[in-house]
């Protein structure tokens, strides 16, 4: 197989996915055929060929550093699912 | 006169000379929603009442003489573009209850324009799909044959326009997003060069892919909303400073003289192109050639790697992109867990569905220590290599005719196991993204079952006037736009 379902189990980790045993089993399956695939790009030459990052070619886009409008405190945090205080609640993170 | 089948160009003169208002068009688009929406699912959020606000707003503004092309016309906006004050969700549970604070670009541009939010459309979650099926809500059924798709990912945004439902609509095209349901829909649609239309406020794909453009009845109409939408903005660093033309100008019914097509000759043979569709789309280059234009074979010599390089490049932006879902600054957060990483990964694995899961997996493992060189940069390399074939074939032509997608639509629920085959059939559609050009989808024909087919037409960076104008004289040449599906 060209993915194990370790490698899927770590990548999940990385990725912040839970997954159960079901579902790492499919995953391992339709993504190790689909890097078979990909594996074609293996036949094409591109030893000198600089990678694309941007379909067009632009420079930094600067502008001048002036205050501008903002959304407010309340705004931004009207979408957050728990909040306090006015601030983003989360579980606790040190022990 | 059914008001829901007019054009924008047609409800525009009934408007100006007063024969209808605004607030009438608005409410006969609701009476066809009411009608028909049960049977399409285009729509994820209707929202009539502000709607109708706005419809009395431009009928006021038309009495005054303050009229832009879009003052009071009714418009769909695919559900991953922000709309402040209405739900956008992306089709995703992880969104499901997340209300935009701000505009997006593009309907901070229409809202000024005078043009009217009807509602929200289905799409597959994220974007991620060629069929529509990945919404975490419900499918879209394609208006011509409710067993088949619509396309997707902006399957809601053509099944809409298609079914009447309104005039013209926003979709978002990454790999084929929004010409793919065009051509199996029937409607017309364009992706704009990458850095027309601003992507502020339209919800991450993959960012170097992504563009916002219009789904429309004809080529006129998607002229109109090509002007509306387009031009720099300073929230989007990749948005081109460049001036926009007018693109109506384009709309010259005088012959396609001294225009040279360019076809692929990679794209003739290739594996898995339906019959009907390269008859149908051979017969439409055969009308543009009768119209003057004069054909030439160009060769696109990358065509068999734009695939995987695709698929490497927009799921690793994709795994990227979407990491800001974790369940604190908006949307859905698992409540079951009290430690912070296992809440991450909770939210994310019960708020994403399958196929978003799927890429962001593949993503992260095309970036992850000891891939990276053997995925993302060698696919990065190829998409260079994909980018100088279109800048040579653009030195003996003007544009490129080909197929939209390999087959007219297929049955909902045919191919939704298989990843792979599904991937494969973005192969028209996907290097125009890679390569930053612009395309669009056009009514050329109907499969023996009755399904519409679309030509793409491909234009060199920011050419979409030539494209339009080769569009524009098709349409006129044939009748294909004027066909509606029955429901």
């Amino acid at each position: 197989m060209k993915i194990t379902k370790e490698e899927v189990l770590k990548v999940a980790g990385l990725a912040r996915l839970h997954m159960d045993e079901g579902a790492i089993d499919k995953f391992a399956g339709q993504i190790g055929n689909i890097l078979e695939y990909v594996d074609t790009l293996e036949q094409v030459d591109a030893k000198d060929v600089q990678p694309a990052t941007h379909a067009i070619p632009l420079s930094n886009a600067f502008r001048e550093d002036l205050p501008g409008e903002h959304m407010d405190r309340d705004n931004a945090l009207s979408n957050a699912p728990e909040k306090e205080d006015g601030s983003f609640v989360v579980p606790k993170i040190i022990g | 006169m059914k008001l829901h089948e007019l054009t924008i160009h047609e409800a525009r003169k009934l408007l100006d000379k007063k024969e209808i208002t605004s607030k009438e068009l608005t409410q006969g688009i609701f009476d066809r929603i009411n009608d028909v929406e049960e049977k399409v699912g285009a729509f994820i959020t209707v929202s009539q009442e502000l709607a109708m606000e706005q419809a009395e707003k431009a009928d006021k503004e038309i009495v005054a003489g303050n009229v832009t092309a879009l003052t009071g016309i009714p418009l769909g906006i695919k559900d991953l573009i922000c709309t402040k004050g209405i739900r956008t969700t992306c089709a995703s549970k992880i969104l499901e209850a997340f209300v935009p604070q701000y505009d997006a670009t593009v309907m901070k541009k229409l809202n000024a324009a005078g043009a009217i939010t009807a509602g929200k459309l289905n799409m597959d979650e994220f974007a991620m799909g060629s069929s529509n099926e990945n919404s975490s809500f419900k499918p879209v059924h394609n208006p011509w044959n409710l067993d088949y798709i619509p396309g997707g990912s902006s399957g809601g945004s053509a099944a809409s326009v298609a079914a009447d439902m309104c005039p013209a609509s926003l979709g978002s095209d990454t790999g084929g997003s929004i010409r793919q349901p065009a051509s199996h829909c029937g409607v017309v649609g364009i992706k704009p060069t990458y850095g027309r239309v601003s992507r502020y406020g339209l919800v991450a794909f993959a960012s170097s892919l992504d563009q916002i453009g219009p789904l429309t009845k004809d080529v006129t109409d998607s002229a109109i909303m090509m002007n509306a939408i387009s031009g720099h903005d300073a929230k989007d660093s990749t948005s081109v400073p460049r001036d926009v033309p007018d693109y109506t100008k384009a709309l010259e019914n005088a012959g396609l003289k001294g225009i040279k097509i360019g076809i692929p000759k990679e794209y003739k043979s290739k594996e898995g192109l339906d019959p009907a569709v390269s008859e149908t789309v051979g017969n439409a280059v055969k009308t543009i050639e009768n119209l003057g234009a004069e054909t030439v074979e160009i060769s696109l010599p990358h065509t068999d790697y734009a695939v995987a390089a695709y698929y490497v490049i927009a799921p690793a932006e994709a795994s990227s992109n979407l990491a800001r879902f974790d369940g604190v600054k908006y949307g859905f957060r698992d409540k079951t867990q009290s430690d912070l990483l296992k809440m991450y990964k909770n939210t994310r694995s019960k708020g994403f569905g399958p196929e978003v899961q799927r890429r962001i997996i593949l993503g992260t493992y095309a970036l992850s220590a000891g891939y990276y060189d053997a995925y993302y940069r060698k696919a990065s390399q190829v998409r260079s290599l994909i980018m100088s074939d279109f800048r040579n074939a653009f030195e003996s032509c003007d544009v490129i005719l080909s197929p939209v997608a390999p087959t007219p639509a297929f049955k909902i629920g045919e191919k939704s196991d298989d990843p792979l085959t599904m991937y494969l059939s973005d192969i028209f559609t996907l290097s125009a993204n890679l390569a930053g050009i612009p395309g669009m989808s056009l009514p050329c024909g109907f499969s023996p079952d009755g399904l519409p087919i679309g030509l793409q037409i491909m234009g060199n960076h920011f050419d979409e006037g030539t494209m339009l104008k080769v569009a524009y004289n098709f349409e006129q040449a044939t009748d294909f736009h004027m066909k509606r599906a029955t429901l």
